[in-house]
């Protein structure tokens, strides 16, 4: 079932190899792997089945993977957020007939009381059916709703700020508060005793995630000014070049600075890789078609790392991501050369053209007569030396090239073995490339 | 024109990569083809019967591109020459081989012939290595081995006997044509 069925909740967009889009300053908190949403008590509303649960700090995201399709249920909303039980069952001669509500109340509940537009009240209820820490997530929950990061971003970025107001309504939403009062007050005040408690050990981070908040503001920053950029740029197209280019870098720069909710370890649990892998695809699109399709593996390791900012991941991490490629469908692949270097490619990139281009290098006067190295390659094609040479082994392997080891280095010739007609080796067709060769290292005697 | 003494080379000896050994299969076919051809040519050219791998080779560098061939790329051109029966190992260590520009077979006619056109019937070994009548045909200066082996299969098909004289390098041969 795909998560359109819950048209009762606002629609979420999904990045191409299906991770949440998030808004301005909005950041992952949190996931569950395996949830299901059922209303609890109005029965029009359609349940959400079988989805990824994305805690970030302005939603609850309710992917449904493979349809990638998404729902998300703004914080914003949310009135009260019961801590998780198993649900017993009402009738217990009910669970002892029916398999089926016997192994649901085996599933952790966690309660939301949420509004809706234009005033009403329902109850939710987000089952977790997959094992998971998930005290770990509703203390995420409480911590997101007591930030109120919504309230803070619309200012600072008016164009995407929609999906936040859109199921919101902040000023109903203390209208129909319930006052506090019976049940949910103790189970208030336990939360609080909890949070106290808490307070002592978070005091000892304090530095830590004073240094953290403001990395993330420095991304916020780059950001703005990033989106600034791009308006300004596309109103006075015709500025002069000189300046056009100089925001180019400033864009680039900036660009390059920041996923602004990077996948952690803390956030995704065991989905870690699985998440980091998709971040990962998304991520490298941009800089690998700069990079004409292909990247290695350490430079895309640096780029990935500085856009993290403060969540570094090591580079097996990065290695395990890119193999769980092959499971997912999305337009990037892991490739590993003959010689063991390792490189990501986009899964349109052909070797045809490479070859191509490495072809008329080769063919050029200079090269014919003192061949390529790989830096000249390298520096041709635009792209890493190492690979550089990657390219020129596999341009050898294909029999376009052919080597020459000297004293005075590894340099690749192009191919002339081929053109040279064994049973006639002196006289040769005046045409051709072995033609073309003997002209150059003749004028060169 | 290039030229090594009297020998012409053709324009790919200024090719470098043709001095280093390809390591793509079919472009070393083809490597291996250009060397073997040319050392045959050059051997037969300058009468050259033997090659000896530690010592220097004219063919097998070229210093006007400052380029070599390294003792394996000598001994693959010279084995794809054995494996040919184009030439031989004369050690087991493969540090000489025999070039036969000619096979034994084709020594075997080419005394034959020389022998028919000429209306010689006896002559001594040395008589066709250094004699007066072979000077300026391929027989003059023929490797001793190979000589000897040619017309041991001439003896064999009835066309030639070989006879001792007084002395080792006093052998003598009768051609009966």
């Amino acid at each position: 079932m795909s998560a359109a069925a819950a048209d009762w909740l606002p629609s979420a967009s999904v990045t191409a190899s299906g991770r949440p889009v998030l808004s301005a300053g909005e950041v992952e908190r949190n996931l569950l792997p395996l949830v299901d949403l059922e209303p609890e008590e109005n029965p029009c509303l359609a349940p959400l089945r079988g989805c990824l649960l994305a805690l970030t700090s302005h939603r609850l995201i309710f992917l449904h993977e493979p349809s990638r399709t998404a729902r998300g249920l703004p914080l914003a909303t949310v009135v009260h957020a019961y801590p998780p039980h198993r649900r017993h069952s009402h009738n217990p001669l009910r669970s002892l007939f029916s398999s089926s509500s016997s192994s649901s109340s085996q599933h952790h509940r966690i309660r939301l009381q949420i509004s809706m537009p234009p005033a009403r009240s329902e109850v939710v209820a987000i089952v977790v059916t997959c094992k998971a820490d998930v005290d770990v997530f509703f203390g995420r929950l409480i911590e997101a709703i007591r930030a109120r990061a919504w309230e803070m971003t619309p200012a600072a970025a008016p164009a995407s700020g929609a999906p936040v107001a859109e199921g919101a309504a902040p000023a109903e939403d203390i209208a129909i508060r319930m006052p506090v009062v019976g049940v949910s007050g103790i189970l208030r005040m336990e939360q609080e005793s909890w949070e106290s408690a808490g307070q002592n050990l978070q005091d000892a981070f304090q530095d830590l995630n004073a240094l953290m908040s403001k990395a993330k503001e420095m991304m916020q920053l780059a950001e703005k000014m990033r989106l600034k950029l791009l308006t300004n740029s596309s109103t006075e197209s015709n500025s002069n070049d000189e300046e056009m280019g100089s925001k180019q870098d400033m864009q680039d720069l900036l660009l390059s600075v920041g996923i602004v909710s990077p996948v952690t370890k803390e956030t995704a649990g065991a989905l870690y890789h699985q998440q980091l892998s998709l971040q990962l695809a998304d991520f490298v699109r941009i800089p690998l078609e700069k990079a004409g399709g292909m990247m290695a593996l350490v430079d895309v390791y640096c780029l990935f790392n500085r856009a993290r900012g403060t969540e570094l991941i090591s580079p097996e991490d990065l290695l395990q991501a890119c193999s769980l490629w092959e499971k997912v469908d999305v337009p990037v692949m892991l490739r590993k050369f003959d010689s063991g270097v390792k490189v990501i490619q986009t899964k349109t990139h052909s070797d045809e053209e490479v070859f191509a281009r490495i072809s008329s290098l080769a063919q050029k006067p200079d090269a014919l007569q003192k061949g390529i190295s790989p830096s000249d390659a390298a520096f041709t094609l635009g792209i890493a030396p190492a690979l550089a040479k990657e390219h020129l082994l596999n341009a050898e392997n294909k029999g376009l090239l052919c080597r020459d080891v000297s004293p005075d280095g590894f340099r690749f010739f192009v191919n002339l073995f081929n053109e040279i007609d064994a049973q006639n080796i002196y006289t040769q067709k005046p045409h051709g490339l072995y033609h073309a060769w003997i002209s150059v290292a003749m004028a060169s005697q | 024109m290039q030229r090594l003494g009297d020998f012409r080379l053709p324009p790919f000896f200024n090719y470098p990569p043709y001095f280093t050994l390809q390591p793509v299969r079919e472009t070393r076919e083809k490597q291996v083809q250009l060397w073997k051809d040319l050392i045959l040519d050059y051997c037969r050219s300058q009468k050259i019967h033997t090659i000896s791998l530690e010592e220097d080779f004219p063919l097998f560098s070229n210093p006007k591109i400052e380029r070599s061939l390294s003792h394996e790329a000598k001994e693959v051109f010279l084995a794809a020459l054995v494996s040919e029966g184009r030439a031989e190992w004369m050690d087991k260590g493969h540090k000489k081989c025999l070039i036969l520009w000619l096979r034994i077979q084709d020594w075997a006619n080419l005394i034959l012939n020389f022998v028919k056109d000429n209306g010689l019937e006896v002559m001594t070994i040395e008589e066709i290595r250094s004699g007066i009548d072979t000077r300026g045909t391929e027989l003059e200066g023929i490797d001793r081995g190979v000589l000897m082996r040619a017309l041991r299969q001439l003896e064999q098909k009835g066309k030639a006997a070989i006879f001792k004289g007084t002395s080792a390098d006093d052998e003598g041969v009768k051609f009966s044509v």
